[in-house]
């Protein structure tokens, strides 16, 4: 349908834009310039009015790709919303980003007339270029994969059958249940928070062996995982024997695993008969059915000291708090209790952290005389004959040293995330996904490169056969606002495995993955991307004939998207992509684009801006999350802007290709202002490192200026936070002044 | 065959995931938001922890991925008045305040300029002014101006009416009563700040400079009643030692019997912000536990690292005027020293705990404090603060979770 006869053209004159721009001039952009076939007028376009006008064209079939000048796409969607599967929609910022950021004097008007009229151009020649959706509308295997079999496993499992899905779960080892099964009792998990209460693991198992929708496999490992949301085939290893299935969506619940006590020697575990671990005490309390007898001769015990972080908050084990140890500490107290109520609990801890509701918990071991607890650490413990243990313990309470003879002392020792190796130190991982760094030989030469390491998944992707995982291992979401945000599409990890917690929020959160696992299986089935753009039906398509095979595409994507053939060239899946356009930015051969955004497109838009022949101008490209509502706070503070910038926004700052910058620089634009996310550990980048793309490829941005013959300087990159929209005239004065100090492009004027 | 629409009552961070993660699976959610705007709490946070990222980021992509679903309505200034029926099949009774003004806003401010009431922000804990007409806030979704009909002085002033070339301006609108069908409930109406003003001990409400958690934050953001310099409320001065004062009535058997779970990391988040403005800044946190768990323990340990910063474990006894400087004396026992400290400060910084905002329902049960465990009949469910205290990802952790729930009731029913 890139008929270009069937552009319209609607400006409003509403807001204080008819006030500050000749409206008529705009129209001759439209009519002379374009020779757009329709372009009418309106004194308040968002007006039921306004809009039938729009309407109207419409059903008579008059137009289908609409450039409305007026507001900001940030508002009136709901008023500009014309069947995007049929028509081009197009928002010029008139308002808040040109009439509200200019002042409205008479010397301001013909800077801002220049403005208005070059994002006319820009917005037409986006619409012309512009093409509607085709969403790719498929039949997606509706299985849900659940890996792991305990209380997470299980509980999502339960929760999408509830939902009317079926799942197919495997396990690794014979039985189901993980650690939840070896629990004497649990701590409370409902108000009053105060009483221990049975396991109810068992009954979860139960629910699952005897739900149809649920397909259990124990003694079972992943072979391998292709494919991608909605069509996944994976491979089993069930006892020696290979199986295949398909699957649609997966919820990564594997859990952790207890920190090597074996390391704790100095704590005299290995040394001391009884000292042992909270796991242990679970099992040994288990067996002596809720009696604590000391392991090295079953004498009841009458003493025993809890130490808390028994590895945890300490850099040379574990760097972080394990979050349950507290409350599990305050538990196997209280089976000391239990077990002989003349028996006593001393509980030695750096802090108390019974998180919200649990503090009443933490309060009826507080009541109970039996209990001592105190901030403080363990400085030693020695054996005596009978193998009862003196532990010299600092209380910091009392601010004093003290000896405690105890009967036992338990470790509460940590979680680590099922991610980590059993070779591989917690504290020490390198980066994004488990593997080890090795030397290999390239044609330029040796490189440093990642080999996986096969773990959990086995997914065959050329990115690697894991979840990318942050700080100490955790395939955790780097997102506060987005706990489910996943490098791997379709993929989503949930319970202990991604982050230390408990059952209960294990529980809550494998309801959460259930819930985005089922999700990406309906947003794929409709052509749709998954978070955040999930009303993007459009996705890359690439010109295979201009393909060099630079694998950049592959590499560069930050979800893994591509995975390529033996000679480099891409291999696409759709329903893994998350349409940031990333891959678009990195081609060099410009192969990548979608239906309504590609390197050509934005090429077209930049080469419509009438460049003045003097004076400092500037092209901005901006992140549209953030850096582009911040600009649109600009207008609504009616803070003013420096007029000789015009600003395109990108999908994301990753999708910048470099041509651009040529094109730009070639046009005698002075120079180019990039306004992204934050990168680095805290990045804000909503597509993991887009703006850290850019900022590499800024790096190589000076081969383009070499050829130019110009400086580097004419090119930077701003990390902007979308609240820092105060600061923004600033950075723009700023990097206009820049330029002015570097002098004209001397393209200009050609 | 059940209503496939679910109700979301509160529209903070928690009701509005829900809302968005049911939406985008494929059912009908109706989100009621009690203020004129979306974003509850989190809309008001300068930072969040640990990233420290400004929230308006997540509200802004989640604003944007409501704004082309048809799937989710979207009321504000409404309450829920009364519910009735089963799971699967609830009719439910919206009450929706008249804001005053209509959907023809185009956010000009013409009528701001002519409002000739000034009245003290909600929004920023009455530390300024807005207007009696006014826009919630720069980045509100929905982008439109509200009347605070309370305030207007003169009930015949119609000045911002006729300012307003849309006709967007109604002085004579009415609440409304809406009737809604739905499957199954969700309560995520959130939290409000404990009143600080209870604990006689620590001055609020009689020393100016003593503030609470939530008025710092708004003290710290750009857009905020100082546009992001901190400054003490009783002379606009910068402030250069500032003393946090933990669970100012969390873990306290008189005020609240629970832990409110993320003032800890509130406050040390806070710290940054105080030395961040001031290279020579000074920063005491008095503490009964830190309490950062998980992966938190990296924010402790770098905020921990920096010598301005002083973590102590002590209890505040009391709070008083400096007469010399027009500061604060805090006194203070250090616990682990087992003295008494006295601390003078530019400004206190109570980091008072989260109390549920709805805590009277006759459709709800309640635990002991207030949170909402469900409702009293199936298809009803709770999120958020209003369930239990937690931070900002665990609530969103929660409430997807929950929105899973609520699609269950309408599967099973």
């Amino acid at each position: 349908m890139a008929d270009e006869k069937k552009i319209g053209v609607y400006l409003c004159s509403d807001c204080g834009i008819g006030e500050a721009l000749d409206i008529e001039e705009l129209e001759k952009v439209a009519t002379s310039e374009f020779k757009v076939p329709v372009c009418k007028k309106h004194q308040f376009l968002c007006s039921r009015e306004g809009v039938q006008v729009i309407k109207d064209d419409i059903n008579n079939g008059e137009v289908n790709k609409i450039v409305i000048a007026a507001c900001s796409p940030r508002v009136n969607n709901d008023v500009f919303d014309f069947d995007p599967l049929k028509n081009v929609v197009e928002r010029v910022n008139l308002r808040e980003q040109v009439v509200w950021t200019q002042p409205s004097d008479e010397e301001s008007r013909e800077a801002s007339q220049m403005m208005a009229a070059d994002y006319l151009r820009m917005g037409i020649t986006r619409a012309e270029k512009a093409e509607v959706p085709e969403p790719k509308v498929t039949d997606v295997n509706r299985t849900v994969l659940v890996v792991g079999g305990g209380v997470t496993g299980l509980t999502a499992a339960l929760e999408a059958s509830q939902t009317g899905y079926k799942t197919v779960l495997v396990e690794k080892s014979g039985e189901l249940g993980g650690w939840a099964k070896k629990m004497y009792r649990v701590f409370p998990s409902k108000p009053p928070f105060a009483e221990l209460e049975q396991p109810t693991i068992g009954a979860k198992i139960e629910a699952a062996e005897n739900d149809k929708n649920i397909t259990i496999h124990t003694n079972t490992t992943i072979s391998s995982i292709e494919g991608g949301p909605g069509e996944y085939k994976v491979a089993i290893d069930r006892n020696g024997t290979e199986e295949t299935f398909d699957a649609g969506s997966i919820v990564l619940a594997t859990g952790w695993k207890p920190y090597d006590a074996g390391k704790l020697d100095h704590l005299g575990y290995g040394k001391y008969k009884n000292v042992v671990t909270n796991l242990e005490m679970e099992e040994l309390v288990t067996k002596g059915n809720g009696k604590v007898l000391r392991p090295s001769d079953g004498k009841p015990a009458k003493n025993v000291v809890f130490m808390q972080c028994a590895g945890q908050r300490d850099e040379n084990h574990i760097p972080y708090c394990s979050t349950v140890c507290c409350n599990v500490s305050m538990k196997q107290a209280k089976y000391v209790r239990e077990s002989d109520p003349d028996a006593g609990a001393f509980v030695v801890y750096k802090d108390m952290r019974t998180m919200g509701l649990y503090e009443n918990f933490y309060k009826s071991a507080q009541d109970d005389e039996g209990i001592f607890l105190t901030k403080g650490e363990i400085l030693g413990i020695e054996e005596a004959a009978d193998g009862s243990l003196h532990v010299e313990i600092d209380n910091r309470l009392l601010d004093r040293k003290m000896k405690v003879q105890a009967d036992m002392v338990v470790l509460a020792t940590g979680m680590v995330s099922s991610m980590v190796p059993d070779d591989k130190k917690v504290n020490n991982l390198t980066p994004e996904y488990i593997g080890n760094m090795v030397k290999k030989e390239t044609e330029d030469g040796e490189i440093e490169a990642l080999e996986p390491e096969s773990l959990i998944l086995n997914l065959k992707y050329r990115q690697g056969p894991e979840m990318p995982h942050l700080k100490w291992g955790f395939p955790d979401s780097h997102f506060i606002c987005f706990p489910y945000e996943t490098r791997r599409t379709g993929i989503y990890s949930a319970g202990a495995v991604r982050h230390p917690m408990d059952a209960v929020q294990s529980a809550a959160d494998a309801a959460g993955a259930a819930l985005k696992a089922i999700q990406c299986l309906t947003l794929t089935a409709e052509g749709r991307a998954v978070h955040p753009r999930t009303w993007d039906r459009t996705y890359p398509e690439i010109r295979f004939e201009s393909c060099t095979q630079c694998r950049r595409c592959t590499v560069e994507c930050p979800f893994g998207a591509y995975d390529e053939t033996d000679d480099g060239t891409p291999l696409e899946y759709p329903s893994r992509c998350r349409r940031c356009g990333v891959c678009m930015g990195a081609c060099p051969q410009r192969v990548i684009s979608f239906k309504d955004y590609s390197v050509d497109m934005i090429s077209s838009v930049l080469k419509s801006i009438e460049v003045p022949d003097e004076g400092t101008f500037i092209l901005g490209f901006v992140c549209e999350n953030d850096a582009y509502p911040a600009l649109d706070m600009v207008g609504l503070n009616r803070m003013n802007l420096n007029p000789n910038i015009r600003m395109i926004p990108l999908r994301c700052l990753g999708g910048l290709n470099l041509v651009w910058v040529a094109d730009a620089l070639s046009r005698g634009i002075d120079g180019i202002l990039l306004l992204g996310c934050k990168y680095g550990d805290d990045y804000q980048c909503h597509y993991v490192k887009g703006s850290q793309m850019a900022n590499e490829r800024l790096g190589k941005v000076q081969e383009t200026l070499d050829r130019l013959m110009l400086e580097a300087e004419r090119v930077e990159q701003v990390q902007l936070s979308i609240n820092e929209w105060e600061k923004l005239p600033g950075i723009i004065e700023e990097f206009s002044k820049k330029i002015d100090d570097i002098g004209e492009n001397p393209y200009k004027g050609f | 065959m059940s209503v496939e629409t679910i109700l979301i009552v509160g529209g903070g961070i928690s009701g509005i995931t829900t809302a968005v993660e049911a939406a985008e699976v494929g059912y009908n959610t109706i989100l009621v938001e009690k203020n004129p705007y979306l974003g509850g709490r989190v809309a008001q946070l300068n930072k969040y922890f640990p990233k420290l990222c400004p929230p308006y980021c997540g509200l802004e992509m989640n604003f944007r991925r409501i704004k082309p679903n048809p799937k989710i309505t979207v009321y504000t200034m409404t309450e829920v008045e009364e519910v009735s029926g089963d799971e699967g099949n609830y009719k439910v009774r919206l009450k929706v305040s008249p804001r005053y003004v209509n959907e023809k806003c185009t956010a000009c401010n013409a009528c701001a300029e002519v409002c000739p009431v000034e009245t003290s922000s909600d929004f920023n804990f009455g530390m300024n002014k807005t207007k009696a007409i006014d826009l919630p806030h720069e980045m509100a979704y929905p982008m439109r101006y509200v009347v605070d009909r309370d305030v207007c002085t003169d009930s015949s002033c119609d000045k911002c009416v006729k300012a307003c070339k849309y006709d967007a301006i109604d002085l004579s609108m009415k609440p409304e009563t809406v009737e809604v069908n739905v499957g199954s409930i969700v309560y995520a109406t959130g939290w409000k700040p404990y009143d600080a003003a209870n604990m006689d001990n620590l001055g609020y409400g009689k020393l100016k400079n003593v503030i609470t958690n939530m008025m710092m934050e708004r003290l710290a953001s750009p857009n905020g009643p100082t546009k992001g310099k901190i400054l003490r409320p009783s002379d606009n001065k910068e402030v250069k030692k500032v003393v946090f004062v933990q669970c100012a009535g969390s873990r306290d058997e008189n005020h609240l019997n629970y832990c409110s779970a993320i003032c800890c990391m509130a406050s040390l988040k806070q710290a940054t912000y105080i030395r961040e403005q001031h290279p020579d800044s000074q920063v005491v946190v008095a503490y009964i536990d830190l309490r950062t768990p998980g992966k938190y323990e990296d924010f402790l340990n770098k905020v921990d690292a920096d010598e301005n910063i002083k973590l102590m474990k002590g209890k505040v006894a009391k709070i008083e005027e400096d007469p010399a400087t027009g500061g604060v004396i805090v006194t203070a026992e250090d616990v682990e020293g087992g003295e008494k400290v006295y601390e003078k400060a530019d400004m206190v910084v109570l980091a008072t705990g989260m109390v549920p905002s709805v805590t009277e329902n006759a459709s709800l049960s309640f635990e002991e404090n207030g949170f909402i465990v469900a409702g009293k009949s199936s298809g009803v469910y709770s999120t958020g603060v209003a369930k239990r205290p937690s931070d900002v990802t665990s609530s969103i952790l929660d409430a997807t979770g929950v929105a899973l729930k609520s699609i269950q009731s309408l599967v099973r029913s």
